[in-house]
C-alpha cells in the first residue's frame, strides 16, 4: 500500500472523483495551473482540462454562489477556499443560501457542494492564514463540518463528503498537510461521515481532538501515560453532526473529559461538546470537563506557538483532570 | 427640523438610448418590433392583467389581516412578463421576490402561489418562508431568498454548468436596482464575463430600493453601462413596453444560446406601489414623482395598442377580470382552509436524512407544550 501525505491523499481523492463521476467539478483560486497554493490540486487540470478544474476569479462569494448554481443544475462542485481565513466574503452564500437551499425550498431543490479549505495555525501565517473557524459553521443548520487528521481519513472522508447529498465544509489541517504520512489504499473507499475514531484506548480520561491538534493530544497522552494517566484519545473526524455516542460511551468509562481545539475558547466547539456530555452523561462525570484551546484573541503571528494548544499545554490539563 | 429632499436626483427616465417598440404616437418601432402574432400578444396581455389583478387582491387580503405580507409588482408587469416570455421551457429563472407573474406564466399553479402566501402544508416551500418565497423546480424556478443579489451568482453557476455539458439551457436572473450594489452582483458579472456564461441578467430599475433612490445606488448615469466594465454588453429597454422587453430579452437569449455569452439588461420602469405591504412610501416620495409613470402604465399602453388593432375590447377585458377573480377566490378558499404544515415537518429537509440531534429535538418539541393560541 502506498504511503501518502495528506496533500497527496486529498489529491488522490479528487482525481478518483473526477475520473469516476462526470458531475464533479473543481473550482477555486489558483487550483488549476499552479495546482493550488498547497499543491493539493496539482496535476488535475492536465488530466481533466479547464472545464472541470477551474481557475476562478478572486471572489469567494462568486466561487460559492457559482458552485451552488452548478449544484442546482446537477453538478457536484468541489470549491476550494484558498485559506479558511478568506471564507468570510462567502459566508452569506454559505449560511443563507447553500445551507438553507434544501430546507427553504421544501426539499424541491438540493445542493451537493463540498467546500474545501485549509485551516489552522502553526505555519507562520499570521492572522489571515491561521484561523480554524469550525464553530461558525457548526452553528449553521444545514451544514456538515468535517476535519480529517490523517491522510487515510482525508481521502475517505472527502470521497464520502462528495457522496453525501448535503453541503459539507471540509477543513484541512494544513499544519500537517505534509507532516502526516500514512498508508493510503490506491483504490476508492469512503470513511463514513459522523463517525469518530478511537485512536488510543484508555481508562482515565476521554481526550477529544481533531485536525492538527490530534497529534498534540496523542503526544500529551503518551507523556501522561508515562506519568500514570491513561487517556482515551478520540479523533472526531466529523465535527458536526458529532458522533456523540462514541464520546458518551467513552466518558461513561473514564468519567473525565478534556477537549482540545485551536480555535478561540469562547463559543468554540469544546463548549458545545461539553454541554452535550453534561446533558447525556452528567452523573458519569467525576471531574469538571476541561477545555484546552486557542485564546480569545486574534491569531498572533510571532507568538503562535504560545497561542496554540500544543502538547505542553494539554499535558498539565490531563494531569490536573486526573487528580480532580 | 430640516426638510428632506423627497425625490431622487436621478429617477428612471426613458431617455433616447432606451429601446422602445410602442411609440408615443401609437405606432411600432420597426427595428425592434418582435412581430408577434395577435394571439401571442393577447396571451401576454392576459398575463399582465392577471399579475396586476392578483397583486391588488393580495394587498386587500393583507389589509384584511388574512395574509401576513405581500410584495407586489404594480407598474412592472411588462418587464416581468416580457422577460420571462422570451425564455424557452428548458431555461431556468433565478428570481427576486417580485416576479410572481412570471412564475405563473411559466406554469406555477395559482393554487401553489396561494398555498405559499398562506404558508399551508401544500406550499412547495412547506410554510418555511415568507409569502412570495416559493419554489417550483418543475418549471425551472429556483428558490427565492430575501437578501438581494444572491441569486445572480446562482444563475451564472447554473448556466455555466449547462454550458460545460453543451446542453441548450440558459438562466435568467431577475434583480432590482438595489441589488447592483451587492457584492454578489459584482461577483456574478465578473464570472459571467470571464467565462462567457450563457445567462441573461435582468435589472429591474424601478427607481427605488425600499426608500433608497437609484442615485444612492450608483453615480453612473445608467445601470446598463456598468456592464462594459465587465466586458459584457449592457442594454437599456423601456420596462413598461412589453414588446420592447420581449424583443431585447429574446436577443439576449439568442446571444447566450449562440455561445456569445451574457447580457445585462436594464429595464427602465417604476415601482408604482410600496416596496411591500410593510412599507409606507409616503415617507420618502411624493405622489407627483409617480405621475409621469402613471401615464406610461404598461398595461394601459399595451391595451391601447391591442385595442387599436382590434385584438382586444372591453368585453374581453371584463370576461378576463371576472375569470381571474373567480380563480383567485377559489384558490384563496382552498389555501385558507388547508391546514398548516405538520409540527414534525419543521425538522425535515434541514438535511436529507435526520441526524441524531434533530431526532432528539423533534421529540422534545412534540412532547413539549404548544405555543399558546394567538401568539
Amino acid at each position: 500500500m502506498p504511503q501518502m501525505n495528506m496533500v497527496q491523499a486529498i489529491n488522490d481523492a479528487l482525481r478518483i472523483a473526477l475520473r469516476s463521476d462526470p458531475r464533479v467539478v473543481v473550482l477555486g483560486e489558483d487550483v488549476g495551473r499552479v495546482g493550488g497554493v498547497f499543491r493539493v490540486t496539482s496535476g488535475l487540470i492536465e488530466e481533466f482540462g479547464e472545464d472541470r478544474v477551474i481557475d476562478s476569479p478572486l471572489s469567494e462569494s462568486g466561487i460559492v454562489g457559482a458552485a451552488l448554481g452548478m449544484a442546482l443544475y446537477g453538478k457536484t462542485p468541489v470549491a476550494e477556499i484558498q485559506f479558511a481565513d478568506f471564507v468570510f466574503p462567502a459566508y452569506d452564500q454559505i449560511v443563507n443560501e447553500l445551507a438553507k437551499y434544501r430546507y427553504r425550498s421544501g426539499g424541491d431543490h438540493s445542493a451537493n457542494v463540498v467546500i474545501r479549505m485549509p485551516a489552522g495555525g502553526g505555519i507562520r501565517g499570521g492572522h489571515y492564514h491561521s484561523q480554524h473557524p469550525e464553530a461558525m459553521f457548526v452553528h449553521v443548520p444545514g451544514l456538515k463540518v468535517v476535519c480529517p487528521a490523517t491522510p487515510y481519513d482525508a481521502k475517505g472522508l472527502l470521497l464520502a463528503a462528495l457522496e453525501d447529498p448535503d453541503p459539507v465544509i471540509f477543513l484541512e489541517p494544513k499544519r500537517v498537510y505534509r507532516a502526516a504520512k500514512g498508508d493510503v489504499p490506491e483504490e476508492a473507499y469512503t470513511v463514513p461521515l459522523e463517525c469518530a475514531r478511537i485512536v488510543r484506548d484508555g481508562r482515565d480520561i476521554t481526550l477529544v481532538a481533531y485536525g492538527a491538534m490530534l497529534y498534540e493530544a496523542l503526544d500529551a497522552a503518551q507523556t501522561a501515560f508515562e506519568q500514570g494517566v491513561d487517556c482515551e484519545v478520540i479523533d472526531l473526524r466529523t465535527i458536526w453532526p458529532v458522533d456523540i455516542h462514541t464520546i458518551v460511551r467513552s466518558v461513561k468509562k473514564t468519567g473525565r473529559l478534556v477537549v482540545v481545539h485551536e480555535a478561540p475558547k469562547t463559543g468554540g466547539f469544546a463548549g458545545e461538546l461539553i454541554s452535550l456530555v453534561c446533558e447525556k452523561a452528567f452523573y458519569s462525570l467525576e471531574a469538571a470537563p476541561v477545555r484546552v484551546t486557542g485564546f480569545d484573541t486574534p491569531f498572533p503571528y510571532t507568538l503562535e506557538m504560545e497561542y496554540l494548544p500544543l502538547s505542553h499545554r494539554i499535558l498539565p490539563a490531563l494531569i490536573e483532570a486526573a487528580r480532580a | 427640523m430640516t426638510a428632506l429632499p423627497s425625490r431622487s436626483a436621478r429617477p428612471p427616465q426613458l431617455t433616447p438610448d432606451v429601446v422602445r417598440v410602442l411609440t408615443d404616437d401609437g405606432g411600432l418601432d420597426e427595428q425592434h418590433d418582435p412581430r408577434l402574432p395577435p394571439e401571442e400578444q393577447v396571451a401576454l396581455y392576459r398575463f399582465m392583467v392577471e399579475t396586476r389583478q392578483i397583486d391588488e387582491r393580495f394587498i386587500a387580503l393583507q389589509r384584511q389581516g388574512r395574509i401576513g405580507f405581500h410584495v407586489g409588482s404594480q407598474g412592472e408587469e411588462a418587464t416581468i412578463i416580457g422577460a420571462a416570455s422570451a425564455l424557452r421551457p428548458q431555461d431556468w429563472v433565478f428570481s427576486c421576490y417580485r416576479e410572481f407573474g412570471a412564475a405563473l406564466m411559466r406554469g406555477l399553479p395559482l393554487q401553489k402561489l396561494l398555498d405559499n402566501v398562506f404558508g399551508n402544508q401544500n406550499d412547495t416551500a412547506k410554510g418555511r418562508q415568507m409569502p412570495h418565497h416559493y419554489t417550483h423546480r418543475a418549471t425551472g424556478w429556483a428558490s427565492i431568498s430575501s437578501p438581494v443579489g444572491t441569486q445572480i451568482t446562482h444563475a451564472t453557476g447554473f448556466a455555466w454548468a449547462a454550458m460545460m455539458d453543451r446542453v441548450d439551457k440558459i438562466a435568467l436572473a431577475f434583480f432590482g436596482d438595489g441589488a447592483t450594489s451587492s457584492s454578489d452582483f459584482h461577483s456574478a458579472m465578473t464570472f459571467a464575463g470571464v467565462f462567457r456564461i450563457p445567462c441573461v441578467l435582468l435589472c429591474r430599475n424601478n427607481g427605488w430600493a425600499i426608500s433608497t433612490p437609484t442615485d444612492r445606488q450608483t453615480a453612473s448615469r445608467t445601470f446598463a453601462e456598468k456592464a462594459h466594465g465587465y466586458g459584457i454588453p449592457g442594454i437599456r429597454v423601456d420596462g413598461n413596453d412589453i414588446l420592447a422587453v420581449l424583443s431585447v430579452t429574446r436577443r439576449a437569449v439568442a446571444r447566450a444560446t449562440a455561445g456569445l455569452g451574457p447580457t445585462l439588461i436594464e429595464a427602465v420602469t417604476y415601482r408604482m406601489g410600496a416596496h411591500t405591504t410593510s412599507d409606507d412610501p409616503n415617507r420618502y416620495r411624493g405622489v407627483e414623482d409617480m405621475e409621469p409613470w402613471r401615464q406610461l402604465d404598461p398595461i394601459q399602453r399595451f391595451r391601447v395598442h391591442l385595442a387599436s388593432r382590434g385584438f382586444w375590447d372591453e368585453e374581453r377585458e371584463r370576461a378576463l377580470v371576472a375569470d381571474i377573480d373567480r380563480r383567485f377566490r377559489d384558490a384563496v378558499v382552498t389555501a385558507e382552509s388547508t391546514p398548516p404544515p405538520a409540527l414534525e415537518s419543521m425538522f425535515d429537509d434541514v438535511y436529507e436524512k435526520l441526524p441524531w440531534h434533530l431526532v432528539e429535538q423533534r421529540a422534545e418539541l412534540v412532547a413539549g407544550p404548544r405555543a399558546p393560541a394567538g401568539r
